[in-house]
């Protein structure tokens, strides 16, 4: 009995241990972003809002995030349509191909994103796309499909197609049937997977550190190279406030996926 | 009699439902097409193609020294974080799937919620942590535990440190969902027979909830064998992983031969783990995870 007893104990510390190594370093740069010094002193001398001013009157880093915000709206816009389209597809057709065409969307989830950058870079390089904003939002399409196609298989999954079935024989066509009647079912995880697809332009940064340049490079890039050459408490200001934007669209989505469809 | 020449309307309607099937799928797999299969086998066919076939690239990628040790030093991180993901999130995996529902949601979110933190703001989080003047070391000389700061940071052990972190997800939620999956009762049923909790837990739960530390292994290992950002601010430019020896050849060296050569041994290693572990485990599952 004892011996159980402090067996749990010994798993609810390491438990306890573990999820504080998880949480300690997401919440440590909230402080240091209001910090006053200069230099990395903790807990900070006093605080102030200047590394918030500091990025907000920087033209550099408000012309990369608009950049980002761009290629993460355009992306959304250009992936959620083709991966429901896709995701449609993949669920309502009994061709054999759709299992190999399933597979072939997931292949950014599989191949380790270096690779896939290097190879986008040679291939843009030949074609004229680095360092411009269509390269950039095209890159970012390719690597938010599969989440938009995920989500929405999952949604699809509950989905019976009798309904549209019903639908059609009542006169609607294929179209109309299925922003009627289907898509309303969906919503959900379409929303969903447009959000990820959103988190995931936003977060990239491999890809862009490749095919990115000049005027058209987003925040991620300005940053690693920021971190690479000098630690300055501005990253940690934007990292808040990014780290603040990604959660509140992460419970959003979850939100609506709880919701049902 | 004139039977055959009327086109049968069933298989009229079907070809045409195929047609509209794969108009529909047409646009994404177009994107997959050119933005990552066309510029993997452009890779490829770099590796081995310059002004003729040539085996050059992999001859220096198997034989020269800064490949292999790159290559061993890539396996040998990947191994050590996976381990130590293992140990680290099964004791997590194993006390969300026993404690009350409200309880392993609040763990869950907690293990999920630096998945949804940029990288880049992690390995930033991890140089304020870890460096020569950073939160560690300022702590512990203050507990006059250390006279000198440690070096923590811009060396393996950093890489190791942030690379877990930000790996462990993927190794806590595989497990958690293979947990769920055994029956409450045959636990009981090895302590109604006499068998202590520690021998129940060796004999019947650590061998059924196998799949999923496959599972969980198999994402981390292979996720870490391509990671970049980290290695890249955090190892201090000693720790050379093979991303980096990609990058490295591309934009420093213009080695466009050799980075492909590296770039392809690494997606068929991947690869290779894959199809091995998908003769255990479901592959869908493992990804579907995420």
């Amino acid at each position: 009995m004892t011996r159980s007893a402090a067996a749990s104990i010994v798993l609810y510390a390491i438990s306890a241990l573990v999820l504080v190594y998880l949480i300690l370093p997401i919440l440590i740069i909230v402080p240091i972003s209001f910090s006053s010094a200069r230099f990395l002193t903790f807990p900070p001398p006093s605080f102030s809002l200047r590394w918030y001013q500091q990025y907000f009157a920087n033209p550099a880093w408000m012309q990369a995030t608009r950049v980002t915000l761009t290629v993460a709206v355009l992306t959304v816009l250009i992936a959620t349509p083709c991966g429901v389209a896709a995701a449609y597809a993949i669920s309502q057709s009994k061709l054999r191909i759709m299992r190999v065409i399933h597979m072939a969307l997931l292949l950014p989830l599989v191949v380790p994103i270096i690779i896939t950058a290097v190879g986008i870079f040679f291939v843009y390089a030949k074609v004229g796309l680095v360092a411009t904003m269509p390269g950039l939002v095209l890159a970012n399409v390719m690597l938010g499909l599969p989440y938009v196609v995920i989500s929405v298989l999952a949604g699809l999954q509950s989905f019976d197609p009798a309904q549209e079935m019903v639908a059609r024989s009542l006169g609607m066509n294929r179209l109309r049937s299925f922003f009627a009647v289907t898509l309303p079912q969906i919503k959900s995880s379409v929303v969903a997977g447009g959000i990820f697809a959103f988190i995931s332009a936003v977060d990239e940064t491999i890809v862009a550190l490749f095919i990115s340049g000049g005027q058209y490079q987003p925040l991620t890039k300005r940053m690693f190279t920021a971190l690479r050459d000098e630690i300055d408490p501005t990253i940690a200001a934007i990292s808040t406030l990014m780290t603040a934007a990604s959660f509140m669209l992460v419970l959003l989505a979850s939100a609506r996926q709880k919701k049902g469809g | 009699m004139l039977t055959t020449s009327v086109p049968d309307p069933s298989q009229k309607h079907r070809r045409r439902e195929h047609g509209l099937m794969l108009a529909l799928v047409s646009p994404a797999l177009l994107v997959i097409l050119a933005l990552i299969v066309l510029p993997v086998g452009w890779l490829a066919w770099q590796s081995i193609y310059h002004d003729g076939f040539t085996l050059e690239n992999y001859r220096r990628v198997f034989t020269e020294d800064v490949y292999w040790r790159s290559f061993a030093l890539t396996f040998e991180i990947s191994l050590a974080v996976t381990g130590i993901a293992l140990l680290l999130g099964y004791p997590v995996a194993y006390l969300a799937n026993s404690v009350p529902k409200g309880w392993s949601i609040l763990i869950l979110s907690l293990v999920v919620l630096p998945f949804w933190t940029s990288v880049l703001v992690r390995a930033y989080a991890w140089l304020v942590l870890l460096q020569r003047s950073g939160v560690i070391n300022q702590l512990l000389r203050n507990l006059e535990w250390i006279s000198e700061p440690l070096a923590l940071v811009h060396n393996t052990f950093g890489t190791v440190v942030a690379t877990v972190h930000i790996l462990l997800p993927f190794m806590v939620l595989p497990l958690y969902a293979t947990m769920q999956k055994i029956p409450n009762e045959l636990m009981q049923a090895g302590a109604s027979l006499g068998a202590s909790p520690s021998l129940t837990f060796v004999r019947v739960f650590l061998p059924l909830s196998l799949p999923g530390v496959l599972a969980g292994c198999t994402m981390v290992f292979v996720l870490c064998l391509g990671f970049y950002i980290t290695p890249e601010l955090l190892g201090g430019g000693r720790t050379v992983m093979v991303s980096m020896l990609v990058s490295r050849n591309v934009e420093l060296y213009n080695q466009f031969g050799a980075a492909s050569a590296v770039a392809v041994v690494l997606l068929l290693s991947v690869l290779a783990i894959f199809v091995v572990v998908s003769r255990f485990i479901s592959l869908d599952r493992a990804l579907g995870q995420k």
